[in-house]
């Protein structure tokens, strides 16, 4: 029982933090088309910039310029990269954002050096929250779903309640419309880039010190962030929360279950020939592979994805 | 038709021709993660190098007249790149090799010197292990070519082992590892061990996480909580030990760690007071051993590189003993060195050290050492600024620790 709660927390946190990444991916291929692999270099940005501005005025500036100095530079590779790419067609733009993911990395190396940065958790978040049973929660895991769940409702109402809200859910679908309406539409487009980027760094500045802030990090994190999408549904917010929650605990859970692929197939009533490596790998082992087997499973039985609109 | 510019740059070209040959150097390559999750380590031990080649040799007179210098090849801790940054090392004219994170890239790296020496008989390669501790490196796969200066896994569990066998608060057990090499070996030599001498330890746990990937140990601290473990061993190194000590801590695990590594290297930052008496550590020595000149050696380090803390007593004692094995053999031949290492005793700050001829594995005294509240006496110095150091529980002496060898080494 104690398990199955800190768990479920343990895999519900990691799950929000991914869902800050991934709405930002999804948000900015739903209005523009564009997959943009570079999508978790600009978490890892978050995570630098945060940074060195902790290290200047401390951790509180910098949850708020940081991400603020992310989504600039989105907005500036929007405006003076994906523009011009973007005549070229979609390949161009891929090729440009995987491109761009490593040229970020090379900068990374270049300034900040090779070796991971010195981020804390700011003294006053290090700390015990609350006991359940008998495993301690820490404030800053507190701390990082609140900022997720408050991002989360002010992205929803920024989309529903507000005018540039429904001006970009229209651009979402009927871009030529909304141009013949009057408004700039590809300044829109450099917003949501802009605002997607920002919100991959704002996981980023609390992400880089909950774990570790290095150069590897948008790596780690890039390919996952794709299979939420893929998972929840191209271009779908709601799905990309759903997948994110599920995938986090997928991953936390799956660490705990010891029993072997052997079990697994005997409770479908198939029994694997014994002692071969494979029937020895236990889920723990596995809980890394689980994700890409879960988008692979969805690419071919729901290739739409859990809530999403088109076939694409 | 000669323009002045043109003899100077001959001139400098002949300057620089005769300069190179009267600084002629012995050169190592130290073949380590410099990037990648293990940069850190890597990093870390780099600085040791230099610095024990520079205060330990250079400054007594170098190797026969020449300086020693230890350069940094970047493996990214992968067995692939190592084998590249071999070739690239080779192809520089480097004739010695270090390296020492990761039984992986050690595993790799034995292969290629072997399989290059038995094709270049002419021009030889000497592998130099300090830290990769699979214990098959000097048994089933030993190598004339190779030396290893930290005990091995199986030494290193069999002390372990010795002291948990005393300790009768121990009763449920749990393992934790690096899904490779290394981690299988601890967990294969802490369960065979502990069969023998204690039968009531019951192993509660078994897990093999990826290496270097993980960020987040909390499922993992999770699972050896509810398995209701009072005691956890682990061969972990690098982040990947830092940060499951940090997620035991966030979550307010209260069982003992028995670790390898955590005496350096960013863990006691991560660990800080909810490491006391708690977390202990087998090494080949630490900052609260009585010694002579260790001590200043590494308070001057810690000053020099600050952030960075001195962590390798033997890297000191490789460095040494290569520089005398060469100054013994009066040569800088490879196949010369190995034979004038093999069978040395060289006597350090904390006993002797003997490079065992049979396999090639050096022989040293070891401490068990507990994380404890820094006091200025037996506690002396902390560890990474901490407030808290490192006291000795256990010694164990050289001879103790020596284990038999399976090894049959082809000899050239």
């Amino acid at each position: 029982m104690e398990f199955v709660a800190i768990s479920l927390l343990n895999g519900i946190t990691y799950g929000l933090l991914l869902f800050m990444l991934s709405s930002g991916l999804t948000l900015i291929f739903s209005m523009m088309g564009i997959l943009n692999f570079a999508h978790a270099s600009f978490y890892m940005l978050g995570a630098y910039f945060a940074y060195q501005i902790s290290s200047w005025v401390g951790f509180w500036p910098g949850l708020l310029v940081a991400p603020l100095l992310v989504g600039a530079v989105g907005a500036a590779v929007e405006r003076y990269g994906l523009r011009r790419a973007h005549r070229f067609g979609h390949v161009a733009e891929l090729l440009f954002t995987f491109g761009l993911a490593f040229v970020v990395e090379e900068v990374v190396h270049l300034i900040w050096g090779k070796v991971a940065v010195d981020y804390r958790i700011p003294a006053e978040l290090d700390g015990t929250l609350f006991t359940l049973f008998d495993t301690s929660f820490p404030i800053y895991k507190g701390f990082m779903m609140l900022i997720s769940v408050g991002m989360l409702v002010a992205l929803y109402a920024l989309l529903t309640r507000t005018r540039i809200g429904l001006i970009i859910q229209a651009a979402l679908t009927k871009p030529d419309m909304v141009e013949a309406l009057g408004h700039n539409v590809p300044r829109i487009f450099m917003l949501v880039f802009g605002g997607g980027t920002a919100l991959a760094g704002l996981a980023g500045v609390i992400g880089g010190n909950a774990f570790v802030t290095e150069p590897g990090m948008a790596a780690a994190v890039g390919s996952i962030v794709f299979v939420i999408v893929v998972v929840g549904g191209l271009g779908s917010l709601g799905g990309a929360f759903v997948a994110s929650l599920l995938i986090g605990c997928i991953q936390t859970f799956s660490v705990a279950l010891s029993i072997s692929i052997t079990d697994v197939f005997a409770l479908a009533g198939v029994s694997l020939p014994a002692g071969s490596q494979v029937a020895r790998l236990t889920i723990t082992q596995l809980a890394p592979v689980l994700p890409y087997l879960l988008m692979v499973a969805i690419l071919i039985f729901r290739p739409r994805g859990l809530m999403g609109a088109r076939e694409s | 038709m000669k323009s002045p510019f043109l003899n100077r740059l001959a001139l400098a070209a002949s300057v620089m021709l005769i300069g190179g040959s009267a600084l002629a150097q012995v050169k190592i390559a130290y073949i380590d993660p410099l990037s990648g999750p293990f940069a850190n380590v890597g990093e870390a031990g780099l600085k040791g190098f230099k610095e024990a080649a520079e205060i330990l040799v250079n400054q007594k007179g170098g190797i026969m007249g020449q300086k020693l210098e230890i350069n940094g090849f970047d493996n990214k801790g992968s067995p692939q790149e190592t084998q590249l940054q071999l070739k690239a090392a080779i192809d520089q004219g480097y004739r010695f090799v270090t390296l020492g994170n990761g039984s992986g890239a050690a595993h790799s790296l034995i292969d290629a010197v072997n399989k290059w020496n038995a094709r270049n008989p002419d021009k030889t390669v000497l592998f130099f292990n300090y830290a990769a501790v699979d214990p098959t490196l000097t048994n089933e796969k030993c190598s004339f070519w190779h030396f290893r200066f930290d005990a091995n896994t199986e030494m290193k569990m069999e002390a372990i082992s010795n002291f948990m066998e005393k300790d009768k608060t121990i009763k449920k057990l749990f393992i934790i590892g690096q899904d490779y090499a290394h981690g299988h070996q601890v967990a294969k030599y802490t369960k065979e061990m502990l069969a023998a001498k204690r039968k009531d330890i019951k192993i509660v746990g078994e897990d093999l996480h990826p290496i270097g990937r993980v960020k987040d140990f909390a499922p993992y601290i999770a699972k050896i909580k509810a398995s209701g473990a009072d005691t956890v061993m682990t061969g972990n190194w690098g982040n990947d030990l830092s940060l499951l000590i940090k997620a035991a801590k966030d979550a307010g695990l209260k069982a003992r760690f028995f670790t390898y590594y955590a005496g350096g290297l960013g863990t006691p930052q991560a660990m800080g007071a909810a490491g006391e008496n708690l977390v202990l550590q087998l090494t080949e020595w630490h900052m609260n051993v009585p010694t002579k000149n260790t001590e200043k050696f590494a308070l001057d380090f810690n000053k020099k590189y600050p952030g960075v803390w001195f962590y390798y007593l033997r890297v000191n004692n490789m460095v040494e003993m290569v520089a005398k094995a060469m100054n013994t053999a009066k040569s800088t031949d490879p196949k010369a060195v190995a034979l004038a290492l093999e069978d040395m005793r060289f006597q350090n700050d904390t006993g002797e050290v003997w490079m065992r001829k049979s396999d090639h594995q050096a022989m040293q005294p070891l401490y068990i050492s507990i994380f404890s509240k820094a006091d200025g006496k037996t506690v002396k110095h902390d560890s990474e600024g901490t407030g808290y150091g490192w006291k000795t529980l256990a010694t164990i002496s050289q001879r103790d620790s020596q284990l038999p060898t399976s090894c049959i080494m082809e000899r050239p």
